[in-house]
């Protein structure tokens, strides 16, 4: 037993050291960041390992902030080399960057992503504002009586918020407040429709908090749903329910368009063209991040971004638009392939 | 005398009237029990029923036979057998040459593109590989069955509906067209899918495979079982026959019997800060997947262990001193032998405990899509229940059914894991 144990402690000793060597060289790019990245991410990942001599990129799916937290760490081998971000990098993110070294960072946009508001195909299809949806979902929202105040949400069916809609009680299963989504979904939904609001507006520029919470607060008293981030279930829960909608990324309206169909949102239907020529509303930009001091130091960056950068995997017949990302204008691409290929790192916010 | 005549006759009287009530009390207790049972085994096996329903049809993948000409002039055009020449070359080309020949009619380009995405962006690679291991095929005709796009594969097992309006569907009425007439020609083919078992993740529902996950799943639990097993069974065996029991044991017990309640992502977060943060250790190893599950399994392994060797009797202790062995020899010889089935059955149930554990790898970075299948404890790599939970959350819908033909082999892990334990048990258990 003893000498079991010997060996065993010689073993892990061995291990340990072997550790302190792999930790001084990496041979693979290690990418961290958004969920909403992630999947088309990991096909140029994989199609980088394919067709080159390097090692396909390791992709952790860690949440957009989650993701720049990491990058920001600081530089050298056992801190990621990109992050995926599914909302430009915040200023206070930039100076976390800064302070721990990251100096030099090459942010590069990948293409654009939709969020759809969606119910199943057994009931008719909605035809939302985003007022509408702002009334449906707010905690507090202006009073329906009239007056400059605002009164927890008294809402209960669509027809309450706007009476040509039908009178289905309001039921709206989305992400959780750490979800990208929800952000995103705040910021282009919410924010915009309590703007028609004349009061709130004007709170934009005396309180700003109070705006905040205006806008953004989602209500809590079971018309808006948490179902967690993973938008499969959303999709079966809404098929299940006809009176419920879901919202999600358009990538999962995409590939489920038997079964459920998207709302109008300001009269426009959500499809790949409308999101890619931006008249449907709702649809935001999706980054990476490189930290420029890593390129050389982990083999096969500069080649990474090539692969992404290249017609053939964010053009508008590439292979990530077969799996739902919105192509940028051609233009916009030309811009952001030569800033990458060039390394142009990006300036203070 | 008359007294305690009258006091009987009550309580006759009194248990008699209450007879019935505690009869019926009793049944309806048994009822509540099996009733309980009942249930509990209605929704085992309405889970199993979804995700065998679901998964079994991810153990066959949809083949497209054809006819490949190994055309010289593509792949080998200075006739040198180059194998990284070779490597280079454009099998796409002779993977969609044979399909373009059956469907002569197809010419416009973007009808071509829609053709050719019947068949995987992995069939190309399938062909280099059969040239680089038999080069000989260069400038020979095969029938090779080359495998078939998740979306034609998801028409073929029926899981998208033909004759659902064409709008409605992801396959448009061409393909569905396309997909008919190969039929009819009897060269789709559902044949086993052994890519499910040897590659590693993938964005293609196709390609991707539970290998690389089960390789991690197998270096991380080596290293569990490799620390935890000899350092829990060291405890026990210093806290049950060799410290004395006072106030500080106590609290070592009570602290032991803690640490097994602690939910598992708390050690996550050790790992995450111990591991990585202090002593350097890379991100996403199985080295560090161990280490965090041993912390985690450690506490059962010393619990199991502890119970195992007081379950020996003392009378085997006893002799082995009054004969002159002395108190190492007594429990090295004599105690543990005896205790060694129980402790390994723990040990069983600890790792079994340890496989399904995703919540304390979601910190140290084991949540990550990773295509190379790992050589060893430090390579990246995730693990089985990590690639469920991954691919659960993938838009594509092929991915669903391999979904549950993971959970299912999973569960057919963790079950063997547990039958043998039982086993183990049953065979070796001895009663004093």
């Amino acid at each position: 037993m003893f000498k079991k144990t010997l060996v065993v402690a010689a073993l892990s000793a061995a291990i340990v050291s072997g550790t302190a060597h792999a930790a001084a060289a990496r041979d693979y790019i290690s990418i961290v960041g958004s969920s909403t990245v992630y999947p088309f991410a990991t096909v140029v990942a994989e199609q980088f390992g394919k067709t080159t001599k390097f090692k396909t990129p390791k992709i952790e799916s860690t949440g957009s902030g989650g993701g720049l937290k990491l990058f920001c760490a600081g530089v050298g081998v056992e801190h990621p080399d990109i992050t995926n971000a599914s909302r430009r990098i915040k200023k206070s993110e930039q100076e976390l960057c800064a302070k721990n070294g990251v100096k030099e960072i090459v942010e590069v946009k990948i293409g654009y992503d939709g969020i759809a508001v969606a119910n199943t195909k057994a009931a008719p299809q909605m035809d939302l504002s985003r007022k509408d949806l702002y009334l449906a979902l707010a905690k507090d929202v202006p009073n329906p009586q009239g007056g400059d105040n605002l009164v927890p949400n008294p809402y209960k069916t669509w027809k309450d918020v706007n009476a040509s809609l039908p009178a289905t009680k309001i039921e709206v299963l989305g992400p959780p407040p750490t979800s990208g989504t929800r952000d995103a979904f705040g910021e282009l939904v919410m924010e915009h429709g309590c703007q028609e609001f004349g009061f709130i507006k004007a709170m934009k520029k005396t309180d700003k908090k109070a705006f905040q919470a205006a806008c953004m607060g989602i209500r809590e008293d079971g018309a808006y749903i948490e179902a967690g981030e993973n938008d499969n279930l959303i999709v079966q829960k809404i098929e299940a329910n006809p009176n419920a909608l879901g919202i999600f990324g358009f990538s999962f309206l995409d590939q489920n368009g038997d079964k459920i169909q998207g709302s109008k949102i300001d009269g426009v239907t959500p499809t790949f063209d409308a999101i890619a020529d931006g008249s449907y509303p709702v649809s935001r930009p999706l980054f990476f991040y490189v930290k420029k001091a890593h390129v050389g130091a982990v083999p096969g960056i500069a080649d990474y971004l090539a692969e992404f950068t290249s017609d053939k995997a964010w053009g508008a017949e590439g292979y990530l638009s077969e799996k739902g990302l919105i192509p940028m204008p051609e233009a916009e691409r030309k811009q952001f392939a030569h800033d990458a290929k060039a390394m142009t790192p990006m300036g203070a916010l | 005398m008359s007294e305690p005549d009258k006091s009987t006759a009550r309580t006759i009287d009194i248990v008699e009237a209450s007879l019935k009530r505690r009869y019926a009390r009793e049944r309806r207790f048994k009822l509540m029990g099996l009733g309980a049972v009942l249930l509990g085994l209605l929704f085992v096996t309405l889970l199993f029923f979804d995700i065998v329903s679901k998964g079994y049809t991810a153990f066959v993948q949809t083949h497209i036979a054809l006819e490949v000409y190994f055309d010289p002039a593509v792949i080998d055009p200075d006739g040198k057998r180059d194998m990284a020449e070779i490597a280079r070359a454009d099998f796409r080309k002779i993977a969609r040459e044979p399909l373009a020949k059956l469907f002569p009619e197809v010419t416009s380009r973007g009808d071509k593109r829609a053709l050719y995405s019947m068949l995987s962006s992995g069939a190309p690679y399938q062909l280099s590989k059969m040239v680089m291991k038999e080069p000989g095929l260069i400038g020979t005709r095969q029938v090779v069955d080359l495998v078939a796009d998740d979306d034609v594969d998801m028409v073929v097992k029926g899981n998208i509906d033909r004759n659902a309006p064409a709008a409605d569907r992801r396959v448009n009425d061409q393909m569905i067209g396309w997909i008919s007439k190969l039929e009819a020609d009897g060269v789709v083919k559902k044949k086993f899918n052994t890519r499910f078992f040897t590659n590693g993740d993938s964005r293609e529902p196709e390609l991707a495979g539970i290998g690389g996950a089960a390789a991690g799943s197998f270096y991380t639990l080596l290293v569990t079982l490799l620390l935890s097993f000899p350092i829990g069974v060291a405890a026990a065996v210093y806290l049950e026959e060799f410290a004395p029991k006072n106030r500080w044991t106590d609290l070592i017990e009570v602290n032991i019997n803690n640490l097994a309640a602690v939910p598992s992502i708390v050690f996550g977060l050790l790992g995450l800060a111990m591991f990585i943060n202090l002593f350097g250790l890379p991100r996403s190893a199985p080295l560090v997947g161990g280490l965090v599950l041993t912390l985690m399994t450690l506490p059962t392994i010393i619990i199991a262990a502890r119970a195992s060797l007081k379950s020996v009797p003392p009378s085997i202790r006893e002799a082995a001193l009054g004969v002159g062995a002395s108190k190492m020899q007594t429990v090295f010889h004599h105690v543990l032998p005896l205790a060694m089935p129980g402790m390994l059955t723990g040990t069983i149930i600890g790792m079994a405990q340890a496989l399904g554990e995703t919540a304390p790898l979601l910190m140290i970075g084991m949540v990550a899509f990773i295509v190379d299948i790992p050589g060893g404890p430090l390579d990246p790599s995730t693990v089985l229940p990590v690639q469920v939970y991954l691919w659960a959350d993938s838009p594509e819908r092929a991915f669903v059914e391999r979904t549950s033909a993971a959970i299912l082999v999973l569960l057919a892990f963790l079950i063997a894991m547990n039958t043998f334990a039982v086993i183990m048990r049953r065979r070796f258990e001895r009663r004093w």
